[in-house]
C-alpha cells in the first residue's frame, strides 16, 4: 500500500510537467482562437472587438500569465472554457468520455478473448502448421489499419444484413444496455483487431519462453496433463507481458481513436481533441490532453499493480 | 523384486527419422529399496537417460528410438501412451531436478504445488490437502511448515526448496524416484543435508532410486550400484565397492583419479614460501555494506553486512584460499579488491590498478561472443590506456601457448571448449602482467577432468610469473590442491585463517569443522548423515551498527581462529 501512495505522490509532479509541455506546445502552433473561431468573418471584426474578445478569454495576456490562471483553475478543479463550445472543458469530457472508456473497454475485451488463446494455441503447436496459420493471422492483423477492418465491417452488415449500425446519437450504457452494445461492438472489433493480433503474437513468445522453463517440466513430472500444465503453470507466468501491452493499447485508447469515432460517427474524445487543436481552442486541448495523461498515468498504476497480483517476487520485493 | 528393467535403451534429438541419438544401447535394473548412481560428465547422456525413463523427453525435443523399459513387469515405458505416462508420472515415478530455484513455478505458493498433487494423485480436497502438505513438509524437516505453505518460491533459500521438491516428489508416494543431481547447485553443508534426507527417506519408504550425478565421490555415500557412462554409453557397471576399489574400464579409473578428491590437508602443496617478502596484497579491515530498504521517499531500514573486518596478505607465488558456501562473503571480497563494488571500509594496498587482474566463474559468461581472441586479449591493454603494437601482439601468442591453446587470433569464444574458454580467460587477466590474480570460483563450472588440467596449468603459471592467486571456492577438495594458506569465511568473517594443511587437517572453528566434514569423499561409504537445520544468520544491521571486533586465539605458527562469540 505504501508503495500506491508514493506512486500516487508523484502524479501531480507528472501532471505538471505535462501541463507546461501541452501549454506550450499549442501556442507554437501558428494561428490564434478567435480567426479560427470566426473564419473568414473574423476579418469583419474591429480591433476593438477582437480585442475585448481575446480579454474575455483570457488570450490578451502573457503566456506566464495565462499559466498561472489556467494553473490556478486547475487546482481548483477548473479546467477552463472552452472558445469553440462556449461550456466548461471539464463537461465536455464528461460527456465524451463514459463512450471513449465504453469502447477502450469493449476493445481490450475482444484483444483478450482472441488473442490470449490464440497465443497460447499457437505456443503449443510451434512451428507445426496450425502454428503457422496463427501467426500469419496475426500479422494481417496487425498490419491492417482499423478503419479498413471498419470498412469492411460495415461493408459486410449493409451487403449481407442490410441494416447499418446507429450512428450519430450516442445511446449510453444504462439507457439501453443492447443498442449501446449493437452500437459499439464494430468500432470496438474495428480496434480490437490489431490489440488481438498484437496480444497473440506477445501471448505465443512469452508462452514460447515458459514452456522450457524448469517448472513447468516439474509440473510434467507430478503426471498432470498437458492442459492443466499450460493453464495453471504455465500461463500466469506468460501473463505479464501480456499486461504490459494490453496497458500500453489500452492507454492509447482512452485517448480516443479518431478515425474509428469519425467512420461510425461516436461522440469520443479522439474528435473532441481534433476539432480542439484545428480550432485552437487552447483550453479544450490543455484540459483534455492533461485528462488524457492522467488516465495514461493511472492505467500504468493498475498494470504495476496487476504485476505484483500476478508475481509474488513483485509484491514482496525479490530478496 | 525388479522395479525398472531398462534394455538397450537409445534415445535421439531433432527431427523424426533424422535424430541424432545421443544415448547408445544403455541398460540397468533398478530393484525397490535400491539406489543405482548414473556417473558421468556433461554430454555422457545421464540425464537424458534419466528424462527417458519417465519420457519427459518427449518435452525436451527427444525420443526414444528403441529398447525397453519395463516399469514393474508390466508397461514398457518405450511404448506407452502420453496418457499411460501421466498415470506413471508422479504416482510411480517421482523425479527431483538439479536446480531448486528454477524447479518451483515463481507464481505459485509453494502450498499450492504441494497440494496440487493430494488433489490429484491421492483425490483430496479442502482442508485434507493441508494438512497432507503440512505433514508432507514435515516429513523432509521443514521447521514451522505451516507457514512455509503460505510462501513464495524465491522467499525460501536453495536447501528449503530441494526439500520442497522433494516432498513433492514423494507426496505421491512413488515407487521409484529419479533424483538428476539434486545437490549440485547446493552448498557443500547444505548437500549434506540433502543427501541424509534422501538416505533417511528411502529407508523408510523403500523406494527404488536413481541418483544421477558429475560426482563419483558424492555417491559413495550412498548408492549400491554405480553405473558409469561416457558418450552415451554405459562404459562400466557394478556394485559400489568393486567399482570404486577395482574399477575395470580406464574412463573410470580416469573419473577416480584424475579428479580432485578431498583429502583432509594430505593433498596440500608444499611449495609455499613466506619469508618476510613484501606482500602484493594488503588487505586491512574490508567492509561491504549494502543498504537495504532505500529509493525514492523511503528510509534505509538497515545495512546488509555483507563483508565485515576482512583482514589477510599474499606474498608473491603463495595462493590464499578463501572458502565458504553461498552469502558467506566470499565473491563480495574477491571483487571489493578489484573495486567492483565500492568497500565501505578499509583498505587495500596493491601495486597500482593494473597490478591485479581477475578470472570469473562462467568463462562461457566473461568472454563477449562477437570478439575474437584478438580483440579480447587487447581489452585489458586498452582498458589500461596503452597501444595495441606489435609488442602487444607478440605477447598475446606467447601467452596462447603458455596456455596451450592454438596460435590463432582469429577466433572467437564459440569455437572453443569449456576448459579452453577458461584458459582464454586467464590469457586475458595476464596480459597486464599483473602480479595477483584474483581467481571467482575459476574452476567450478567446468567439467571434473577439465578441473585437474586447469588447476595444474594455474600451479605452473604460479612459478613461473611468481604470481599471487586470491584463490575464492567452495570446493574444498579444487582449494587443498591449489592454497598454500586459507581462510575460512562464514557470515562476512574470517573465523578460521592459517596454512592450508593445519586448517583442513585440524580445524578449530565449529564452522570449518561442519564445512569439513560434509565434503563427499570416495572413502566414506554408506555413511549416516546427521541431519541438521541450521541456516546462515541474518547480516542486516541497524544503520550505524558497529561489529565487535574479533578475538583472535593462536593455535599454531600459522593457525588462528576466531573466538566463538564473534561468529
Amino acid at each position: 500500500m505504501n508503495y500506491v501512495l508514493r506512486r500516487l505522490l508523484m502524479f501531480p509532479l507528472v501532471m505538471l510537467g505535462v501541463s507546461v509541455f501541452v501549454f506550450v506546445a499549442i501556442r507554437l502552433v501558428p494561428g490564434d482562437a478567435i480567426t479560427a473561431m470566426l473564419g473568414t468573418e473574423s476579418g469583419l471584426l474591429t480591433p476593438a472587438q477582437r480585442e475585448s474578445l481575446a480579454a474575455y478569454f483570457g488570450l490578451d495576456q502573457n503566456w506566464a500569465v495565462q499559466y498561472w490562471r489556467w494553473l490556478g483553475g486547475l487546482v481548483q478543479g477548473d479546467l477552463g472554457l472552452s472558445v469553440t463550445y462556449g461550456q466548461p472543458v471539464s463537461q465536455i469530457i464528461a460527456e465524451r468520455f463514459p463512450l471513449t472508456l465504453e469502447l477502450a473497454l469493449l476493445s481490450m475485451v475482444i484483444a483478450l478473448l482472441i488473442g490470449l488463446p490464440a497465443g497460447v494455441f499457437a505456443a503449443t503447436r510451434a512451428e507445426r502448421p496450425s502454428d503457422l496459420i496463427v501467426r500469419v493471422f496475426a500479422m494481417i492483423g496487425q498490419s491492417t489499419p482499423n478503419f479498413v477492418v471498419a470498412l469492411l465491417a460495415i461493408y459486410v452488415l449493409s451487403v449481407g444484413f442490410g441494416t447499418l449500425p446507429t450512428m450519430g446519437r450516442f445511446v449510453p450504457l444504462t439507457e439501453d444496455p443492447l443498442g449501446n452494445l449493437a452500437q459499439l461492438i464494430l468500432p470496438a472489433l474495428a480496434l480490437g483487431t490489431a490489440f488481438a493480433a498484437a496480444v497473440t503474437r506477445i501471448a505465443r513468445a512469452a508462452m514460447l519462453d515458459i514452456l522450457s522453463e524448469d517448472y513447468v517440466r516439474t509440473a510434467r513430472s507430478k503426471g498432470f496433463s498437458q492442459g492443466y500444465v499450460i493453464w495453471r503453470h504455465a500461463l500466469p507466468n506468460a501473463l505479464i507481458p501480456v499486461v504490459t501491452l494490453s496497458g500500453v493499447e489500452f492507454g492509447y485508447l482512452l485517448g480516443g481513436a479518431v478515425i474509428v469515432e469519425q467512420i461510425f460517427a461516436l461522440p469520443g474524445v479522439g474528435r473532441v481533441v481534433l476539432d480542439a487543436i484545428l480550432q485552437r481552442d487552447y483550453a479544450l486541448v490543455q484540459g483534455v490532453v492533461l485528462f488524457i495523461a492522467f488516465n495514461f498515468l493511472l492505467v500504468n498504476l493498475l498494470v504495476d499493480l496487476a504485476y505484483a497480483a500476478l508475481d509474488p517476487r513483485i509484491r514482496y520485493g525479490a530478496s | 523384486m525388479t522395479l525398472l528393467s531398462v534394455e538397450d535403451l537409445r534415445v535421439g534429438f531433432g527431427r523424426t527419422g533424422r535424430e541424432t541419438e545421443v544415448v547408445h544401447g544403455v541398460s540397468f535394473d533398478v530393484a525397490a529399496g535400491e539406489t543405482l548412481a548414473i556417473v558421468g560428465e556433461s554430454g555422457s547422456g545421464k540425464s537424458v537417460t534419466a528424462m527417458a525413463v519417465n519420457r519427459l523427453i518427449d518435452y525436451g525435443g527427444g525420443r526414444i528410438l528403441g529398447g525397453r523399459a519395463i516399469y514393474d513387469g508390466r508397461i514398457d515405458v518405450a511404448a506407452a501412451t502420453e496418457a499411460e505416462m501421466q498415470r506413471l508420472r508422479g504416482r510411480e515415478i517421482g523425479m527431483i531436478f538439479q536446480e531448486p530455484m528454477t524447479a518451483l513455478n515463481p507464481v505459485l505458493k509453494v502450498g499450492t504445488q504441494i497440494g496440487e498433487i493430494f488433489r490429484k494423485q491421492h483425490g483430496m480436497s479442502g482442508r485434507a490437502v493441508r494438512q497432507a502438505s503440512v505433514r508432507a513438509l514435515d516429513r523432509v524437516r521443514i521447521p514451522d511448515a505451516a507457514r512455509r505453505l503460505d510462501q513464495a518460491p524465491h522467499q525460501m533459500s536453495g536447501g528449503m526448496l530441494q526439500r520442497v521438491m522433494i516432498a513433492m516428489a514423494l507426496a505421491g508416494e512413488p515407487r521409484l524416484l529419479i533424483a538428476d543431481e539434486p545437490t549440485t547447485a547446493l552448498d557443500v553443508t547444505i548437500q549434506a543435508q540433502i543427501m541424509a534426507l534422501l538416505a533417511e527417506l528411502q529407508r523408510e519408504t523403500g523406494t527404488g532410486l536413481i541418483f544421477i550425478t558429475h560426482d563419483i565421490g558424492l555417491v559413495a555415500g550412498l548408492a549400491d550400484r554405480v553405473l558409469v557412462m561416457q558418450g552415451g554409453k554405459a562404459v562400466e557397471s557394478g556394485p559400489i565397492d568393486r567399482v570404486l576399489d577395482r574399477p575395470s574400464h580406464d574412463y573410470t579409473r580416469h573419473l577416480l583419479n584424475a579428479v580432485p578428491h578431498f583429502r583432509a590437508g594430505q593433498a596440500v602443496r608444499t611449495d609455499g614460501v613466506r619469508d618476510g617478502r613484501a606482500p602484493a596484497l594488503d588487505v586491512r579491515d574490508l567492509a561491504v555494506r549494502f543498504p537495504v530498504g532505500g529509493g525514492f521517499l523511503r528510509r534505509t531500514r538497515g545495512e546488509v553486512h555483507a563483508v565485515d573486518g576482512v583482514s589477510f596478505d599474499l606474498v608473491p607465488g603463495e595462493t590464499l584460499g578463501i572458502v565458504g558456501e553461498s552469502g558467506s562473503g566470499k565473491s563480495t571480497t574477491a571483487r571489493a579488491i578489484l573495486n567492483l563494488v565500492q568497500p565501505s571500509a578499509g583498505a587495500i594496498d596493491t601495486e597500482g590498478r593494473t597490478a591485479v587482474q581477475m578470472v570469473f566463474q562462467n568463462p562461457n559468461a566473461s568472454l563477449n561472443p562477437r570478439m575474437d581472441v584478438r580483440a579480447l586479449l587487447a581489452e585489458p591493454v586498452i582498458a589500461a590506456g596503452q597501444r595495441v603494437d606489435d609488442a602487444v601482439v607478440g605477447r598475446m601468442r606467447a601467452l596462447l601457448a603458455r596456455v596451450d591453446l592454438p596460435d590463432d587470433l582469429d577466433r572467437f569464444p564459440h569455437e572453443f571448449s569449456g576448459g579452453q574458454r577458461q584458459r582464454l580467460c586467464i590469457a586475458r587477466a595476464l596480459m597486464l602482467n599483473p602480479r595477483v590474480l584474483v581467481l571467482d570460483e575459476a574452476v567450478s563450472a567446468l567439467d571434473v577432468s577439465v578441473q585437474a588440467k586447469v588447476l595444474d596449468l594455474l600451479v605452473d603459471l604460479q612459478r613461473e610469473f611468481g604470481l599471487a592467486y586470491l584463490f575464492v571456492s567452495h570446493d574444498m577438495a579444487v582449494v587443498e590442491r591449489i592454497a598454500h594458506r586459507i581462510a575460512v569465511l562464514y557470515a562476512g568473517r574470517i573465523v578460521e585463517m592459517g596454512a592450508a594443511r593445519a586448517v583442513l587437517s585440524d580445524p578449530r572453528h565449529p564452522y570449518t569443522r561442519k564445512l569439513i566434514s560434509a565434503v563427499p569423499s570416495i572413502e566414506r561409504r554408506r555413511i549416516d548423515y546427521a541431519l541438521d537445520t541450521e541456516e546462515v544468520p541474518s547480516l542486516l544491521r541497524p544503520v550505524g551498527f558497529q561489529t565487535p571486533a574479533q578475538v583472535w586465539r593462536q593455535i599454531g605458527p600459522d593457525h588462528r581462529v576466531a573466538s566463538e562469540q564473534t561468529a
